[in-house]
């Protein structure tokens, strides 16, 4: 007695073949869709901001005349931002990654760290605003600075950092680990020449990524106050400073019909940095990407 | 350096004349990871310039113990061990004895080739550089030297700078052994050395281990009699983490005196 019976096979065969073609049509519709939403946004910025991108327009300050307006401050500005927060994240992220993948004991609190850290990533950036008002504008009396925005952003995105790296680090093989440890090496020398060499593609990707949300990051600049219109670049990590998204959400709430396209030009502007950014990211994992 | 060398080959020398010393003496030794017993009263003596086989079924400690002997073991989980294993003579256990010093006598081999991804002449560096030498020229001779005494160098000696994965995979479980010798060990530990290796691969390891124990004192960890009953001087049958017997290769394969063991060397479980 055969518990397959051919017949039955035959008869239904129909029946899952068509669904299988149905559900290949699902996936492809929902990629569609997600392509074209992506397609009509970038096609409305660029058709409205276009026209507005001009070498004036990245030098020309604030103003109240839209033809005049330009994003100098918020550019410099939002470069000053990424250099605090690229080495303060980075460096507390690895740091901490490191600490949590090859030193802390493998208990219960170190999993419930773990947990938390990632839950981390997840809470609202306008929460992480409120913190940095408190303990960088308020207690630490930074004021709006660059150094308060910084901290507050880096604070932000340290648990993309920490997750990605923790990820990269556990991806190196155990076995390099062994015969480190094997030949004599001590705990900190396979960090150096052993995992890190292995885990900084994938740490370097995600840094970057995660940078690049801080750099679009609007919520948290509005909660520490950080001013719009500004007429003079900062000099230090001291000064008041305005960021590209701020600026960006300033110009499309504006009321005249005119500062919509400047608001435009300036995603695209915010955008060209955010794809630069990413290139990095994938040149370097395509460069230091070794197969083992 | 160089007094290290020195030192190896008038021990080697005199080795033949007088009676060999105890490079290893386990002692009582138990060792849990958490509360599984996975070594129990273990007692042996492991003999210098000879190889030491450690055969027994899946699970039966030969693996950690050969772990225990380096201590790589405590890398994995939380392990607690009792009664002590010398090392000439000093307890490896000893507060102040470091997992360092100790690794830097006793070398290891692994069951899977896992040479860093870098260069040949990189990898067999390794170990000289991180206890020191920066020197090129003596760098140089050492990964020669490490490379010969694996025999591999000839293959090898016209690509160094090569990265060590475009070798085949017995290739490269060779330039693991030229790693070990690179940091000038006294014994060298091998876990299942061959398991992943195809038969001519392994007759070239096999050979290569009758030929470093002039040198080194070897233990080596194999789920393949065949393999211990061809390579080895001793043969140490392991068996839920005790040694059921211990003794010359030729009296374990031919007249083992414990029913267990000829049950297993013919074959009959594990």
């Amino acid at each position: 007695m055969r518990y397959i019976e051919q017949q039955t096979v035959v008869k239904r065969m129909n029946g899952r073949l068509i669904a299988n073609a149905i559900f290949k049509y699902i996936f492809l519709a929902a990629t569609l869709l997600a392509l074209l939403a992506l397609v009509i946004l970038l096609f409305r910025i660029v058709s409205q901001g276009a026209g507005n991108l001009s070498i004036d327009f990245l030098t020309n300050f604030a103003s109240r005349f839209p033809d005049q307006a330009g994003i100098k401050a918020a550019l410099i500005g939002s470069l000053w931002l990424m250099m605090v927060v690229a080495p303060t994240s980075i460096i507390l992220g690895v740091g901490s990654a490191i600490y949590l993948e090859e030193y802390a004991k493998q208990n219960r609190i170190t999993s419930f760290i773990r947990m938390n850290i990632s839950n981390l990533a997840g809470v609202p950036s306008v929460v992480f605003g409120l913190l940095g008002l408190t303990i960088f504008v308020r207690a630490m009396a930074l004021g709006n600075s660059i150094l308060a925005a910084g901290f507050t952003m880096s604070l932000l995105i340290l648990p993309v950092i920490i997750v990605a790296s923790q990820e990269a680090i556990r991806a190196v093989p155990g076995e390099l680990r062994d015969a480190s440890y094997g030949m004599g090496a001590t705990k900190w020398q396979t960090i150096l020449k052993i995992i890190l060499p292995a885990a900084i593609p994938g740490i370097l990707t995600g840094s970057i990524l995660a940078l690049s949300r801080a750099i679009g990051e609007t919520a948290p600049l509005i909660v520490i106050g950080v001013p719009v219109i500004i007429q003079f670049l900062p000099a230090g990590v001291m000064d008041t400073f305005t960021a590209l998204p701020m600026q960006i959400y300033d110009w499309s709430s504006r009321p005249q019909q005119e500062f919509q396209a400047v608001a435009a030009a300036g995603i695209i502007v915010l955008m060209a940095v955010l794809l630069f950014m990413n290139s990095i990211a994938v040149i370097i994992r395509n460069k230091f990407d070794k197969r083992y | 350096m160089t007094t290290i060398i020195t030192n190896k080959s008038v021990s080697g020398a005199t080795a033949d004349q007088t009676a060999k010393k105890a490079v290893y003496e386990t002692k009582q030794l138990n060792l849990w990871y958490g509360s599984n017993h996975a070594l129990k009263n273990i007692d042996l003596e492991i003999m210098e310039n000879e190889v030491t086989a450690i055969i027994g079924p899946s699970g039966c400690g030969k693996s950690t113990y050969i772990k225990t002997l380096n201590r790589m073991v405590e890398l994995v989980t939380s392990v607690k061990t009792s009664g002590e294993i010398l090392y000439r003579g000093r307890n490896i256990f000893d507060q102040d004895y470091g997992v360092e010093e100790l690794r830097t006598r006793v070398g290891m081999v692994f069951q899977k080739p896992n040479p860093f991804p870098k260069s040949i002449y990189d990898n067999v560096a390794y170990g000289p550089r991180i206890h020191g030498i920066k020197n090129k020229k003596i760098l140089d001779e050492i990964v020669e030297k490490s490379l010969r005494g694996a025999a591999i160098w000839e293959e090898v000696k016209d690509r160094l700078n090569e990265n060590a994965y475009s070798i085949s995979g017995g290739q490269q479980q060779r330039i693991c052994i030229a790693r070990a010798l690179a940091i000038e060990p006294d014994v060298i530990l091998m876990d299942e050395p061959t398991s992943a290796l195809d038969p001519i691969s392994t007759l070239k390891v096999e050979e290569l281990v009758q030929e470093l124990k002039k040198d080194y004192s070897i233990i080596i960890v194999t789920h393949n009699m065949q393999q211990a009953a061809r390579i080895s001087d001793k043969t140490a049958f392991f068996l839920n983490g005790e040694v059921v017997e211990f003794d010359h290769t030729d009296t374990i394969f031919s007249n083992p005196s414990d029913k267990r063991t000829e049950d297993y060397i013919s074959g009959r479980f594990g």
